[in-house]
């Protein structure tokens, strides 16, 4: 049994404009000890398809309205609250993208570490404190038992993420998802903070689902890829073979729009533009939802008129599309 | 690149005295800290550095936004440090900023059109019909259709507000354009479709840009020349491909290597490389 297994999740929001389909009908399963990177621009649904699985989508503006997200055989979607609460922070943390605001700027580190200990794992104040002080050693904080008392305000914007994650990791849990956990940070932060993360998700064999717009990030972090468009997974791989070989035109675009830092006697060249923006998802349509946008739809082709299947094209290779690249190839060897 | 020097930045020096907020008063925060660089006709210098390196800070200084500590910046031979109110309204159309955030940088009551024909009409430039002329060509200029012209910011995705935010730059026809972090809210694949606006723009009009960002690998499309910037100092000025390829400074070899790059093997290379120098630091 997979340890997450998302089957055909479909989450709306509400809108005075109408329904928006935000998630609709992602299916993918991550295993123990296994990383798989969720990549898509903003407004592909992969922030949404988090927070589904999390329990945490805004009551009352959006709710899963289809599918299920089963967690070790549980389906999380179906749980009272009182349970998720249970499995939220202990078996499952997540990290999110600003460790601005979600940190609580009025409480202590040491509060806010300690807080997840006490709940989940019944400790004691004092022993709390002291596995907190691990933690906090454990995130590569310099000096961690004299930092325990420090506010967030303290800390700069690295140190912030690892408490984060020292927080996220406090209970060991054996899924991790990170939601764009390393965007504001600088550069030379980025690295390391995705070392650390890595380093823990190896030690501890913790399953990680990773959210990122970021192809360098899912480079780094990957061992699977689900690419997101207009709310759907386009296309699914092992990491190594989508970069060796994306088959969706959506993803051998998105790579190919990418400025390069170290291609020489490229400054002032063009870059290959993806032109036109994605659909509206008030009304997706029942097509291909990326032929508008397509270099290879053809007007008399069935992408204008279908939505195409997600479908195995090499061994645990998905994609969504009439035009894959190994098929764009043989039809141009036959000629 | 030989062309005549439009921008010329010397000993720029901004500080910050820490009265305000939770700083101690009378601390002293040198943002931009002795900093000179040139910037000729029709030509890119990208200026990189991480947040809080004062590229930013630097802009806002040659713009006189904020006013420079000490130091000069002379513009087409005018000194904007010491320049008159008249003088410096004289210049400011030839000296034009595009800003990060296509949502918060365009006045959201304004139709797309009045945004554009604002700098026009402070400026007083030519009567109603030639301003209306003139910003149907600077909307179609940047791609968008002038049929559009009479709605609103919010009608617009992100990428198209940009367009519109650098068609109001364009307007009074400025020879440099300081485009500050002009793509870093944007989407990969609208950030492209931006950059070669910016490229494309540069070559009809002959435009410099000074073009501040964190993204080495965003700066490098548009750059002739990279400076790079650390703690409010130039570290490393040159060529584009020379810093590239054979960066100097060992910071701007640092920024360098941890640029995510969509290469699988040489990430996982580089993360064996952070962990073998991590190791050998620890045990030495």
């Amino acid at each position: 049994m997979a340890l997450l297994e998302v089957e055909d999740l479909r989450t709306q929001f509400f809108t005075r404009e109408g329904r928006i389909h935000a998630v609709d009908g992602v299916s993918f399963t991550l295993e123990q000890g296994r990383v798989l990177g969720v990549v898509g621009e903003s407004g592909c649904g992969k922030s949404v398809m988090a927070l589904s699985i999390l329990g945490l989508l805004p009551a009352r503006q959006a709710a899963i309205v289809g599918g299920h997200a089963r967690y070790a055989g549980r389906d999380l979607t179906t749980l009272a609250r009182r349970q998720l609460e249970d499995v939220r922070g202990r078996e499952i943390a997540m990290v999110f993208q600003d460790p601005m605001t979600s940190l609580n700027p009025t409480l202590s580190i040491g509060d806010q570490l300690m807080e997840p200990l006490r709940r989940h794992l019944g400790l004691s104040r004092q022993a709390a404190r002291r596995r907190a002080i691990e933690l906090l050693e454990e995130v590569e904080i310099v000096g961690a038992a004299s930092r325990l008392d420090d506010y967030p305000h303290n800390y700069s914007g690295g140190m912030r993420q690892r408490v984060m994650i020292a927080i996220a990791v406090a209970c060991r849990p054996k899924l991790l998802i990170a939601d764009e956990p390393t965007t504001a940070l600088d550069v030379t932060v980025q690295a390391s903070v995705l070392d650390l993360l890595h380093d823990l998700q190896q030690e501890h064999d913790m399953a990680l689902l990773l959210i990122t717009h970021d192809m360098g990030v899912i480079a780094e972090m990957a061992d699977d890829v689900l690419v997101m468009y207009a709310g759907q997974v386009v296309e699914q791989a092992p990491a190594l073979e989508l970069f060796d070989h994306p088959e969706h035109p959506y993803t051998e675009a998105l790579l190919a729009a990418l400025p390069q830092v170290d291609a020489a006697g490229t400054q002032k060249q063009r870059l290959a533009a993806i032109p036109g923006r994605p659909p509206s998802l008030l009304h997706p349509p029942s097509t291909c939802r990326f032929a508008p946008r397509c270099r290879h739809a053809q007007p008399d082709d069935p992408c204008l008129n279908e939505m195409p299947a997600l479908r195995e094209v090499r061994r645990s290779h998905f994609v969504r599309t009439f035009h894959p690249a190994c098929e764009r190839i043989a039809a141009a060897g036959a000629f | 690149m030989g062309g005549r020097v439009l921008l010329e930045v010397e000993g720029l020096t901004k500080q910050f005295s820490g009265r305000r907020g939770f700083r101690r008063a009378g601390s002293v925060v040198r943002a931009v800290d002795d900093v000179s660089f040139v910037v000729r006709e029709g030509e890119t210098l990208g200026l990189v550095g991480e947040s809080g390196s004062g590229k930013s800070t630097t802009g806002y200084c040659v713009l006189q936004l904020l006013r420079p500590t000490s130091g000069s910046v002379r513009f087409d031979g005018l000194e904007l440090t010491r320049a008159s109110r008249s003088a410096m309204r004289a210049v400011r159309g030839e000296l034009q900023i595009v800003f990060q955030d296509p949502y918060s940088s365009l006045d959201p009551r304004q139709t797309v059109e009045q945004i554009v024909a604002d700098p026009l009409e402070i400026h007083r430039v030519g009567d109603r019909t030639s301003r209306r002329r003139r910003v149907r060509e600077l909307l179609d200029l940047v791609g968008i259709d002038p049929a559009f012209g009479n709605r609103y910011p919010h009608e617009f995705s992100g990428g198209q507000r940009q367009r519109i935010g650098i068609a109001r730059s364009l307007a009074l026809e400025p020879k440099l354009l300081i485009c500050d972090e002009p793509v870093s809210a944007l989407d990969v694949s609208i950030q492209a479709q931006i950059l070669n606006l910016l490229n494309a723009l540069q070559r009809e009009l002959g435009l410099a840009y000074l073009f501040i960002a964190h993204d080495l690998a965003v700066v490098r499309v548009v750059s002739d020349r990279i400076a790079v910037m650390r703690n409010g100092k130039l570290v490393e000025e040159g060529d584009a491909d020379a810093v590239y390829t054979r960066p100097q400074h060992g910071y701007t070899k640092a920024l360098l290597a941890a640029v995510p790059v969509a290469d699988p093997r040489r990430m996982r290379a580089e993360r064996e490389r952070r962990r073998s120098v991590r190791i050998s630091a620890g045990a030495g």
